[in-house]
């Protein structure tokens, strides 16, 4: 399997789950270190080989593993690298490593293990909806049979050690990317922002730290790694994330209540624009996507799911339209084709009517 | 589709925020735009970045001697520069600097969670001796024997372990 294969069909994290909705995806993280070795961004390029070498050899005896895709960073073209960091399987900075760094990654998309990064190991889970619980019990699975062939670096008192002091502890990072237009719509969603930081959890937008909440997504973490249990850590963020997910609803409700016609406008608009625009740049398309998302959700619009949205956030990114396409497109040009593919996909999308108020 | 603030030519694809003698201004940019500009998309600033003087350049430069970690011999300007450790005996190394990091971002507290399967004998050592000494201060000599003891059998195994 290459990285072409996977390119049409999208991850696990964005398919149906019978949790999805409000919260779209749940990852974990756990950062991990070699005892006796120089973190990545520290160590040579000789040591970052060897130690790239030894954890791909323990990757391959882990039967979670078994059949997973192994790829070498240097051995990938930019655009395959793009495309496994608009699906969310590397960062940024991984992209821009060199020999020694890689990805580990399962045919399903659903655990992918980086190599060399900021750590040696950061192991990932992900699924769709919320399922922390369940994601928590594969990724410790798959960290203790790790560590039959691998001696981690750890500490007594502060834990697993890592490269930033700022992960030490448990070296876990748990989170849950939530949609919240109708908080947006009713001009909550700042307090609860703040709300979600005074109480120790951040967050940020969908395209990761730093960036702002494109198309109402917002994705929850946790922040503090030390003096607290993995599964202390996952369930009060798991509680949190309900109760954000049950204010949602509740918006939702109040602005069908109260403000339906503002709703259907925002959605119609929507609808609109995605049908007709020979233009759009990807920050449009992730907002008229969330309003189309809401009018899913509300069964205001006909002949879409929200399968179709998640598709086109996924293939309409640089990497991917490229890979599409088979060939390079200049950033003028992929608002064109964007517009394009997203008129495509949605050519058989209709407004529900408004029965009580359209005279039909 | 927003056209960038700077050239007026290209779309605009960078969202940039600056901040200036408490200004907020706003700008949408162009990749080029932000490049000559020295814009990076990067994250707000950490935990680390403040604690150590990083978000604020006027700090002044330590005049403690700049001393470097035997393992990998990363020196404390370095870690400022990264805010990444080198290796794992940074944490011996640097731990006066990082203690009251550890204390603000985590309050007072020690780790909980997992434990891998070799360290196991490791924190059950330390956790002895910490009640060990306790006993000890309280003068309940009683408890101390018995702790003692203990500690004793806790380095049985591990030597065990280690053969």
């Amino acid at each position: 399997m290459r990285v072409e294969d996977l390119v049409e069909r999208p991850g696990a994290w964005l398919s149906m789950g019978p949790e999805t909705g409000v919260a779209i995806s749940s990852r974990i993280r756990l950062a991990r270190n070699i005892r006796g070795a120089a973190f990545p961004g520290w160590a040579g390029q000789e040591e970052s080989v060897q130690i790239a070498d030894s954890i791909f050899d323990a990757l391959g005896k882990v039967s979670e593993l078994d059949g997973a895709l192994v790829l070498k960073i240097d051995q990938l073209d930019p655009v395959d690298r793009q495309i496994l960091r608009e699906r969310h399987l590397i960062s940024n900075e991984l992209v821009d490593k060199g020999e020694g760094s890689g990805l580990v990654v399962t045919r399903d998309e659903s655990v992918a293990v980086m190599v060399n990064e900021e750590d040696h190991l950061r192991l990932q889970v992900i699924s769709p909806g919320i399922n922390l619980d369940r994601l928590w019990a594969r990724i410790d699975a798959i960290d203790s049979s790790l560590e039959e062939h691998l001696t981690y670096s750890f500490a007594p008192d502060i834990g697993y050690l890592t490269a930033c002091p700022t992960n030490v502890g448990t070296g876990l990072r748990a989170s849950v990317m939530v949609h919240l237009p109708g908080l947006s719509l009713m001009h909550e969603v700042e307090p609860v922002v703040k709300g979600l930081s005074k109480i120790g959890l951040a967050v940020r937008g969908l395209l990761g730290e730093g960036t702002e909440a494109a198309g109402n997504m917002f994705q929850i973490s946790n922040q503090v790694t030390l003096g607290q249990s993995e599964v202390e850590i996952i369930g009060r963020l798991s509680e949190v994330v309900s109760e954000v997910i049950v204010h949602e609803h509740n918006a939702r409700q109040r602005l069908m209540e109260g403000r339906e016609s503002q709703v259907r406008d925002l959605v119609g608009r929507a609808h609109g624009i995605l049908r007709q625009a020979h233009l759009m740049t990807s920050r449009e398309m992730l907002d008229l996507l969330s309003a189309l998302r809401l009018g899913i959700e509300l069964e205001l619009v006909r002949n879409a799911d929200v399968k179709l949205v998640n598709e086109l956030m996924l293939l309409t990114q640089p990497g991917h339209l490229q890979r599409i396409l088979k060939q390079t497109i200049s950033p003028e040009e992929r608002d064109v084709v964007r517009a394009r593919m997203v008129r495509e996909r949605l050519a058989k999308l209709t407004i529900e009517k408004d029965l009580t108020r359209d005279a039909t | 589709m927003l056209i960038c603030e700077n050239c007026q030519i290209n779309p605009a694809t960078v969202d940039f925020t600056h901040v200036e003698n408490g200004e907020v201004q706003k700008l949408r940019l162009c990749a080029e735009c932000a490049a000559e500009k020295n814009i990076h998309v990067h994250g707000p600033l950490s935990l680390t970045d403040i604690l150590f003087g990083l978000g604020d350049e006027n700090v002044e430069p330590s005049t403690t001697p700049d001393h470097a970690c035997p393992s990998c011999h990363m020196r404390r300007s370095d870690f400022r520069k990264t805010t990444q450790l080198g290796c794992p005996v940074c944490y011996e190394t640097f731990a006066a600097e990082l203690a009251p990091m550890f204390k603000a971002m985590h309050g007072d507290v020690r780790h909980v969670g997992k434990v891998p399967r070799l360290e196991q004998v490791n924190v059950e050592l330390r956790l002895l001796q910490r009640q060990l000494d306790d006993a000890v201060e309280k003068q309940d000599f009683e408890e101390a024997a018995r702790l003692r003891d203990a500690v004793r059998e806790a380095n049985l195994t591990k030597r065990a372990d280690a053969n």
